[in-house]
């Protein structure tokens, strides 16, 4: 009835791209999706795998602090950081996106992140939370991630995120593009920061812009 | 700006197969759940649900297999209910490619297994499903059922929402036993009962017959729309749902 993963109608010459599976997250969507966006896939926390794919994909569901504890316990963050060293692509997702940042705070439990970026994820202030469902984002002219992509929403289901942007251009470095949305407060819903991409919704449960958004992430590995 | 309203058409599913009331005439099989939760994608469906009527635990595999398949192919969320009794088959639905987990009678019986689920998965996966009847017997006038409601519990539905909620749900289901089937509408006073008390999303569900009914509901307080037998039967499109929402001013994707 379903064919194995990384038997996707794409080609040879498709990227190759590893969802990073450390028992967080709706690993399977992710991985359908990006076959849909023309990626082969390779669901694994294989280290030599995670290093040698063209890009490599971190979902995450659930607190942050079980993230944490479940990406150290396949040492992530190392595999994360090692490809970064090299400027090779890395997409985190949803919580895979909140862990970037350099703390958590969850249900008072204060966690500390992965520390690419500076800053605090913690809970939005609003009527209604989860923030759950299809809400528009405010994306700058220079994202590549939305290029194409105009008047669309995307699929949030999160509590938590970060509120503020802190990383100031460094020199020659292409200053990080920053998308925001707004539910109670204004978030961040998406970073383009080199190497170092992520979204805070769901691009694999946004229907055809979210498979959009992946094929343009997929063109630039 | 935040988000919209959403329309979410619900199968109810067993060993593979959807089981009541499926008549479009043009589906090359009208009784396979992959094939529906496609054409309610393609038809802009914010999200689907099935409902997993199963009795038995070898046609509860099967369910899995049609959770995976339907995964591969329809990229919104997709919740599953029905017969969820731990979080290893909490672990197991979302391991299958389920965004969501519907719990109804296995939290009545247990109410710590939210707290479980919530703490394992997050708050974001735990939809609870309430089936409420109207009742003389609580104090609000609605009484949490079980057993499609031919089993009425002791349980006032506003304050079983409100544990549920403080023990983790990040969503809630209500269904209207009382107005299921009738094709008459939605349970307007439940829906803005429950509104009232809850902090988390609220999913109407249980008596959409018409076009009009839609609207209703969300000028009620409801987050999201549940629809089955309108859908199935080909009477409505979610295309015609939302048309009607956007007539009344709200907004849909």
């Amino acid at each position: 009835m379903s064919a194995p993963l990384g038997a996707g109608p794409s080609g040879a010459g498709a990227p190759r791209v590893v969802v990073l599976d450390y028992g967080s997250g709706n690993v399977h969507s992710a991985a359908k999706a990006l076959e849909a966006a023309g990626a082969r896939v390779d669901l694994t926390a294989d280290s030599a795998k995670v290093r040698d794919a063209d890009g490599l994909v971190v979902p995450g569901v659930g607190a942050f602090d079980a993230v944490m504890r479940q990406l150290t316990a396949v040492r992530g963050g190392e595999k994360i950081e090692r490809r970064l060293a090299g400027g090779r692509p890395v997409l985190g997702i949803c919580v895979g996106m909140q862990v970037l940042f350099e703390r958590g705070i969850e249900r008072g439990i204060d966690t500390e992140g992965l520390g690419e970026w500076p800053g605090v994820v913690d809970e939005l202030d609003a009527p209604v939370l989860p923030h759950m469902g299809w809400n528009t984002v405010e994306a700058p002219p220079e994202s590549l991630l939305f290029r194409g992509i105009s008047d669309e929403r995307f699929y949030f289901v999160h509590s938590n995120a970060a509120r503020s942007w802190t990383l100031d251009p460094i020199g020659a470095f292409a200053h990080p593009a920053v998308t925001w949305a707004r539910h109670g407060d204004r978030f961040v819903a998406a970073v383009e920061n080199g190497p170092l991409s992520a979204t805070q919704f769901h691009p694999e449960k946004s229907g055809a812009p979210g498979i959009q958004l992946l094929r343009n992430w997929l063109s630039t590995l | 700006m935040t988000v919209v309203t959403r329309v979410i058409p619900c199968l109810d599913v067993a060993a593979g197969r959807v089981v009541k009331g499926v008549n479009f005439l043009d589906l090359r099989d009208a009784g396979d759940p992959v094939e529906l939760a496609r054409r309610y994608y393609e038809q802009g469906a914010d999200e689907v649900t099935f409902l997993d009527v199963t009795a038995t635990v070898e046609d509860r595999a099967t369910m899995y297999e049609t959770v995976t398949a339907t995964a591969e192919q329809v990229f919104i969320p997709l919740t599953v209910g029905g017969g969820v009794r731990s979080h290893d088959d909490v672990a197991r639905l979302l391991g299958s490619g389920a965004d969501k987990v519907g719990v109804n009678s296995a939290a009545i019986a247990r109410p710590a297994l939210l707290g479980e689920i919530a703490d394992r998965f997050g708050a974001q996966v735990l939809v609870l499903s309430l089936d409420v009847k109207r009742s003389t017997r609580t104090s609000s006038g609605f009484v949490v059922t079980t057993h499609g409601g031919r089993t009425e519990t002791e349980l006032d539905a506003l304050d079983w929402a409100k544990e549920a909620i403080d023990r983790g749900a990040g969503e809630l289901l209500v269904n209207s036993i009382d107005a299921d089937g009738t094709k008459n509408g939605y349970d307007l006073e439940l829906v803005a009962a429950v509104r009232e008390l809850s902090s988390v999303p609220v999913i109407a569900s249980g008596g959409a017959g018409a076009v009009e009914h839609f609207a209703p509901a969300v000028a009620a307080g409801a987050d999201a729309v549940l629809a089955a037998s309108v859908f199935h039967n080909g009477e409505l499109t979610v295309g015609d749902v939302k048309a009607a929402l956007a007539a009344e001013g709200i907004a849909t994707r």
